[in-house]
């Protein structure tokens, strides 16, 4: 077996709170060892990374795919290229495709479509309800049993309080989260935006903020009531995490996670009509996307995602109403998180940690460490290094970003699998 | 100016230069000395993906008596994806090479979209609840030619102001024209964050119209009643509509106007939307004419 050594690097770990520049060892598929003057085994191949960072390969732990059903949009394969770009080793695939993941075969296709790639996991959510139609639950059981890592209904909110509370209660049994799209679908149908100035002079219909907040302060209280623990997707507001602070202090099982989107862009993003950045939720006004930085430094947000949703150009060559919301993400993940950084209010050790241990430790899937005896799922990336983001030149299928044209600090410089080189060199 | 999407971000000089020569115009088509070489050779397609006779009929009244070749395109609204039918039918016109593109839609930012695949000029006659920018010209030219200016007037738009792309159209440009602008209407008909455009909103007719010089209405859409955002067409009314006692509470010489096509007993009750004096909704139809004429000449470069 081969060994390969990283040299002069710094080693980057937050679940082993391990911030030290050294070198570090992989044999046998395993992370061997690391620290400073390991030595150099026979026949080991060298990375010298020249300073740059190693650390855990990143997990994104929202990501949909149009595998099954929708593959003119994305397959597991070309998401595959794309995460790889992004040092990204893993992925929790939302369950709400064409063919929604509410059967226990499901959810081991999409384990497998992942493996076949050589360097993804693939972690399936469950559907929450059967056909994530929101009216009654799938068999979180036997989901659970054949590898979900939690559930959720992915880009459609659970509309009915007592659902929600069903839900919360018997996936307690299971020991798995509830992930919830916090915004409440009577204020949201219909909308295209946030609901506020720029929509009313773009003359599009509007969603209240608002609707978030709803959603988070009823699903904290069923929380609370049935001893459950929900998880809130890409939150985008501050009157959100005001009250999942709180929930927070109250010791309740109550977790979240923000997309890059919206610590990154407020809703004048879509001026001129742009729908690469309509998203689902919409981005919001310039006073939440503050909130949503602030929360990465202070813990209110557990974990950061991309929330990679593939579209094609007919999906989004349609006037703003009728356009497809959803943005690309796996690509740009690492290089917009990290422009908080540079931007001061994040420190690097933080912003990793929620690119790798956080979202590891909330979706209980073994990734996201450097710990001796890990799978060496492994990202060398260089803090400094700049590029700008082009749609139609990305790695992957889908080019819908919502950051075309971003110039971004901050570029993998290769990915490991298991060892195995699957990007760059 | 290359085309006519929107009345936001046009400046002073650019309105008033519109107006004064849609002005000349007036006076051509009432004397029917039209320059009919004007548009010589030029092809004007009216697409319109809404239905509209009296735009579309003015559009293309414009567009002859300039001498343009003007074609009437209307796509069913029974399609099944109007936008599939946006994009397919702009490279079909694209290739045939026409100059002026008049564009009615029913979903916001659709003429932005098209403009930026073919090479005509393209002109918005209405899109969605974004902007009418002819519409609003033509508002103003009559305003101005009964008041002389549009500055310091205090004009009343009313009604409902969400689903309304005149009434859009009308905020920017009278705003930027140093016109006092209120918008007056129930909360659930009043967009959001509407003060932020710089009007005044009032939920009351009686506060609303005092001391105004002009009171424009809107035309409530039967279909809103559907979605529950008024009870009913008679409260509307009660409280709404536009009859002689809540016309009082303006200048005793106020204009009346409305962009047409009207409910009577509605949104305006029929005493007021035919005063022989005050009403000068018919005149308004005649100005969008020489309004149109004048876009279409400032957009075709000789």
């Amino acid at each position: 077996m081969t060994d390969t050594l990283f040299t002069r690097v710094r080693l980057l770990d937050p679940a082993g709170g391990l911030d030290a520049p050294g070198e570090l060892l992989v044999r046998d598929r395993v992370i061997a060892d690391h620290g400073t003057g390991l030595g150099r085994p026979d026949g080991a191949e060298v990375i010298d990374g020249s300073g740059a960072v190693l650390c855990p390969g990143l997990v994104d732990m929202r990501v949909g795919l149009g595998e099954p059903g929708d593959e003119h949009r994305e397959t597991v394969a070309s998401a595959a290229e794309a995460a790889a770009f992004g040092g990204i080793t893993a992925i929790a695939v939302l369950p709400d495709s064409r063919r929604a993941i509410d059967d226990p075969a499901l959810v081991r296709l999409l384990r497998a479509r992942g493996e076949e790639t050589g360097s993804l996991t693939v972690l399936p959510y469950g559907a929450l309800t059967r056909g994530c139609r929101g009216e009654d639950l799938a068999e979180l059981g036997l989901l659970r049993e054949a590898g979900a890592v939690a559930f959720t209904d992915g880009g459609r909110a659970v509309a009915s309080a007592r659902l929600m509370r069903l839900a919360l209660s018997y996936a307690r049994a299971f020991g798995a989260r509830v992930v919830q799209h916090a915004e409440d679908p009577s204020l949201a149908a219909g909308g295209a935006a946030t609901e506020g100035e720029l929509a009313t002079r773009l003359g599009l219909p509007g969603i209240p903020a608002v609707a978030e907040a709803i959603i988070v302060a009823r699903d904290i209280r069923l929380a609370r009531l049935t001893g459950g623990a929900v998880h809130f997707a890409h939150v985008t507001t501050a009157e959100s995490l005001t009250l999942i602070r709180r929930a927070k202090d109250e010791g309740l099982s109550v977790t979240c996670d923000t997309a890059s989107p919206y610590f990154d862009l407020n809703e004048t993003a879509i001026g001129d009509w742009r729908t690469y950045a309509k998203l689902s939720p919409p981005l919001r006004a310039e006073s939440d996307r503050q909130a949503v930085a602030a929360a990465l430094a202070d813990g209110a947000i557990d974990a950061v995602a991309s929330d990679h949703a593939p579209r094609d150009a007919d999906d989004k060559r349609l006037p703003f109403a009728q356009a497809a919301a959803g943005g690309t993400g796996l690509a740009t993940l690492l290089g917009v998180t990290l422009a908080q950084v540079h931007g001061g209010g994040l420190s690097l050790p933080r912003a990793i940690e929620m690119l790798t241990a956080a979202p590891a430790r909330l979706l209980g899937a073994p990734f996201g460490t450097l710990a001796k005896g890990a799978q060496a799922d492994l990202c060398l990336f260089d803090p400094e290094r700049a590029w700008r983001v082009a749609a139609g030149s990305l790695p992957g299928k889908a080019q819908n970003t919502p950051f075309d044209g971003r110039a971004l600090e901050g570029r993998v410089i290769g990915t490991w699998k298991a060892g195995r080189r699957v990007f760059g060199g | 100016m290359r085309h006519l999407l929107a009345i936001e971000g046009m400046a002073p000089p650019a309105i008033a230069a519109l107006l004064d020569l849609a002005e000349s115009y007036v006076l051509l088509n009432r004397s029917g000395k039209t320059p009919r070489d004007r548009l010589r050779g030029r092809t004007l397609i009216n697409l319109f993906f809404e239905d509209s006779t009296r735009t579309r009929t003015s559009f293309e009244l414009a567009g002859k008596r300039l001498g343009a070749d003007v074609i009437n395109m209307t796509v069913s609204a029974s399609s099944v994806n109007k936008g599939e039918t946006l994009l397919d039918t702009t490279s079909t016109l694209n290739a045939m090479n026409c100059d002026l593109l008049v564009v009615r839609h029913a979903q916001s930012g659709a003429p932005a979209l098209l403009a930026r695949k073919v090479d005509a000029a393209v002109i918005n006659a209405g899109d969605g609840t974004h902007e009418h920018p002819t519409q609003a010209l033509l508002d103003a030219l009559t305003i101005r030619r009964h008041r002389g200016t549009l500055e310091n007037l205090i004009v009343a738009i009313c009604g409902d102001i969400l689903h309304s792309r005149v009434a859009r159209s009308n905020v920017h440009l009278l705003t930027t024209m140093g016109a006092c602008v209120r918008l007056v209407g129930p909360p659930t008909l009043m967009p959001a964050a509407a003060e932020r455009l710089g009007v005044v909103v009032f939920h009351d007719m009686a506060t609303g119209l005092a001391d105004a010089d002009v009171v424009m209405m809107l035309r409530l859409q039967q279909e809103r009643m559907a979605g529950g955002l008024v009870p009913s067409v008679r409260e509307y009314f009660r409280f709404y509509g536009l009859d002689m006692a809540k016309l009082a509470f303006a200048k005793p010489e106020a204009l009346i106007m409305h962009p047409g096509p009207m409910n009577r007993g509605v949104e305006i009750d029929s005493a007021v939307a035919d005063h022989p004096t005050r009403s000068v909704i018919r005149e308004q139809v005649e100005m969008g004419v020489a309004v149109r004429m004048a876009v279409l000449e400032m957009l075709s470069p000789r």
